[in-house]
């Protein structure tokens, strides 16, 4: 990689101008297509910016490249659900107990394996920790499938499941943040300081078994049953209660819009402030981060690792250290899509989506720099959403020229796979043509 | 009586199906293996080739089918695997040429050639979603069974059924062959001992005039080989979808890594050992437990883990290797 990062000159107008290409892009789309549809673009495409910002600390500042944001970024999205919802009467009181003991049995039987493991020797070594670990998992389970049935039973066309604590959702984003950075210390620990890819493939595994576990532990999140209904953060108002509001609605008429589209309206651009606030945190403290003597490291290591070694830096040490934070800030983005959502659906997480396509706006908009993932994170969304839209169209007039009847009919069909196709494209000419991206890191 | 009935019902449930599998795994493994000790990446697309490679069989399939020719007993898709085999070596080459050839010339760090793997599996997905689509096809349309419950009943006189699919001989003698060439191109031929060479140590083996444009060429053609002959299988034995096949990546990674990255003998003892892990700890063990133990009512499946954490098992797997043999099995190589 190190090949590809001199600081080259870049104009100083180049930053400004892609972002004022990108507002007015928004802008446009506020014109053509309605100012809903221009702010729901814009607000996704901040928070994938944002999770943008979380991989390009991992790829961008030290080239570990995490496959598995899905999976970060689900586990992110539990907080909510654990937070913020009401909690559901009778399941702490009966479930709760046997859930934790099953935790409890759990950690202990791993701990106790690690330590046999670390303090005998020969033959016994390996039998002592299998026992262990045997005995450990059937009392696990033996706490544990009672628990779940109990809760489970709780009322199943609405809850069934553990339910939250009925905090503010604001308090519920951190914790998004904290249960993902848990994860990625774990992963971290074994996968890094062995062969680059494997922390990949590492990541790839736990995205997936992370969905796995929200797609059918019901006790937790109602696995497919989705969780509806999750309260939103503490300034962004309901529509309906706007709509009932007689101020907002004289206020509204004042102006000569529609009230019911104001309130739409109204949520979303209180959602932007929050999310722009949010960023704005995020980017001055990567800056500086970077700017401070641990940034001038960790660009030390990312270029070259044997000599970063050499002057008794523990690269491990600090690769794990940027993996898990780049985790939280995945992590935290995560429980912020949830309660923009206001639901957790566990099948909508695609590896595609919420993995790849991260990693691409990271190189378009230039690894190893915050604005550009900012950028890139809004402008890939942004040809996401519309590639999808205008696939179909650029499909039908490609197909005019064919005659009626099956390949035409499969050509047209199949235009909304179009923007897999543009995504391959774009992060391929990128890598091959401009490997700094738009926005190149100084 | 009892214990051959347990012993029927773990070869029918646990044995066939897993080394069926675990023979699919190894061939896509061996795939992901060859790339790797060659061109020396991760190359995530794998997943995606294989579908593809699938794609492009259902297809030729289908025409076949539509001109009335067929295999006899045999499904029509082994007539269509040759084509199949061509269209997606090709695709494999062509990609190379255009996208992977540039990042061997600037000698690119192995984490950017994933990462462009990364972009060449957009472009495979897109590609196999609009030649096929996404819905879950089901293209086998040979004999169905070798063995059915029935047959076994009259046989044998056991009342625990045991079916043999012919996907599954299939498979397995499929794989056997692919191996065994497999094995006999890389020991015995000139381009294969060269491949090995580069493989070992690219500078001597460009020092003693080996083609290293050769090398990787015919790398690609045995790799889309590969991918296409294990996701058909894998398709005849189950059913065609391309993003299952795109989850089939981490089974393969963990096979290939489980026996050691670099290394085709390893490559195929990995997939057994995911394929055997993911089916014995995902089968419900009710029935053999009663009929090993009489008198023992379980109440519950007696299942170590649901079917849906599969993948699971894999991932445990692949990290304690990772923390107590990060070589594998049999020695792989780190880089």
């Amino acid at each position: 990689m190190s090949s590809n990062r001199q600081a080259g000159e870049t104009s100083s107008i180049r930053a400004p101008l892609f972002f004022a290409i990108m507002a007015a892009l928004i802008l446009l789309e506020g014109f053509t297509s309605g100012w809903n549809s221009a702010l729901g673009i814009l607000n996704m495409g901040l928070l994938s910016a944002i999770m943008a910002l979380g991989v390009n600390m991992q790829w961008g500042y030290a080239g570990l490249f995490n496959a598995g944001a899905m999976g970060f970024l689900a586990l992110g999205g539990l907080a909510p659900v654990l937070i913020s919802m009401p909690p559901t009467s009778g399941a702490f009181s009966g479930g709760g107990p046997g859930i934790m003991a099953a935790f409890f049995v759990a950690i202990v039987a791993v701990l106790a394996a690690v330590w046999i493991w670390r303090n005998l020797r020969g033959k016994t070594r390996g039998l002592a920790v299998t026992a262990v670990l045997i005995v450990g998992f059937f009392t696990y389970r033996w706490l544990f499938d009672p628990a779940v049935e109990v809760i489970e039973a709780i009322n199943p066309s609405a809850q069934g499941n553990l339910g939250g604590l009925g905090l503010p959702t604001l308090i519920s984003w951190p914790v998004g943040a904290v249960l993902a950075a848990g994860a990625a210390w774990l992963v971290g620990k074994t996968a890094l300081g062995l062969r680059s890819d494997y922390l990949a493939i590492a990541t790839l595994g736990i995205a997936e078994i992370i969905v796995a576990i929200l797609k059918n532990e019901q006790w937790l999140d109602r696995g497919v049953l989705n969780v509806n209904g999750i309260p939103r953060p503490w300034p962004v108002p309901y529509e309906i209660d706007l709509q009932n509001s007689p101020d907002f609605v004289a206020q509204m008429q004042a102006w000569g819009l529609d009230p019911q589209l104001g309130s739409t309206i109204a949520v979303k651009l209180a959602f932007l402030v929050l999310f722009v606030i949010v960023i704005l945190a995020l980017i001055w403290l990567t800056e500086m981060s970077l700017k401070s003597p641990w940034g001038r490291m960790m660009r030390a290591i990312r270029d070259n690792e044997i000599s970063a070694a050499a002057m008794g830096k523990n690269v491990t040490r600090r690769h794990l250290q940027i993996f898990v934070l780049g985790s939280a800030v995945i992590g935290l983005a995560g429980a912020m899509m949830i309660s923009l959502d206001g639901q957790m659906t566990p099948t909508s997480y695609n590896p595609l989506r919420y993995t790849f396509l991260i990693l691409v706006m990271v190189i378009v908009g230039g690894s190893g720099n915050n604005w550009g993932s900012i950028l890139g994170g809004v402008l890939i969304w942004y040809v996401w959403v519309k590639a999808g839209d205008w696939g179909p169209d650029i499909m039908g007039a490609l197909a005019a020229p064919f005659p009626d009847g099956g390949l035409k009919d499969h050509l047209i069909q199949s235009a909304p796979h179009m923007r897999m196709l543009v995504m391959g494209i774009i992060l391929l000419m990128v890598l091959r043509f401009s490997p700094r991206g738009l926005l190149p890191e100084k | 009586m009892e214990l051959i009935n347990a012993l029927v019902a773990v070869t029918n449930y646990v044995i066939i199906p897993a080394t069926a599998y675990g023979a699919q795994l190894a061939l896509g493994a061996l795939g992901v293996t060859l790339i790797y000790s060659i061109l020396r990446f991760s190359n995530f697309a794998h997943g995606d080739t294989m579908a593809f490679g699938t794609g492009v069989v259902i297809l030729i399939t289908w025409g076949f089918q539509a001109m009335g020719i067929s295999f006899g007993p045999l499904p029509t898709a082994l007539l269509a695997l040759p084509f199949g085999i061509a269209v997606t070596a090709a695709l494999m080459l062509g990609t190379d040429k255009v996208v992977y050839q540039y990042y061997r010339k600037v000698r690119a760090a192995p984490v950017v050639m994933v990462m462009v793997s990364v972009g060449v599996m957009f472009v495979m997905n897109a590609l196999t979603r609009f030649l096929i689509g996404v819905d879950q096809i089901n293209f086998d349309d040979g004999t169905r069974f070798v063995i059915n419950a029935r047959q076994w009943r009259d046989m044998t006189g056991l009342h625990e059924p045991l079916t043999l699919r012919s996907t599954q001989v299939i498979t397995v003698v499929t794989a056997i062959i692919t191996v065994a060439a497999l094995f006999w191109f890389l020991g015995k031929t000139r381009t294969g001992k060269s491949m090995r060479a580069f493989s070992d140590n690219e500078d001597l083996a460009l020092l003693s005039g080996i083609d290293p444009n050769k090398v990787v060429a015919v790398t690609w053609i045995i790799t889309g080989a590969l991918a296409t002959i294990a996701g058909t299988l894998y398709g005849l034995d189950k059913s065609f979808k391309a993003f299952t096949y795109f989850q089939l990546l981490l089974p393969i990674f963990a096979s290939a890594i489980v026996g050691g990255i670099g290394n085709p003998v390893g490559a195929i003892a990995g997939g057994f050992v995911i394929s055997f892990s993911e089916v014995g700890l995902t089968y419900a063990w009710k029935k053999v437990a009663t009929y090993l133990v009489p008198s023992w009512e379980p109440d519950g499946l007696v299942q170590l883990l649901s079917t849906d954490y599969k993948y699971a098992v894999s991932f445990t797997i692949l990290i304690l290797v990772l923390i107590f043999k990060p070589t594998g099995l049999f020695k792989g190589k780190i880089v």
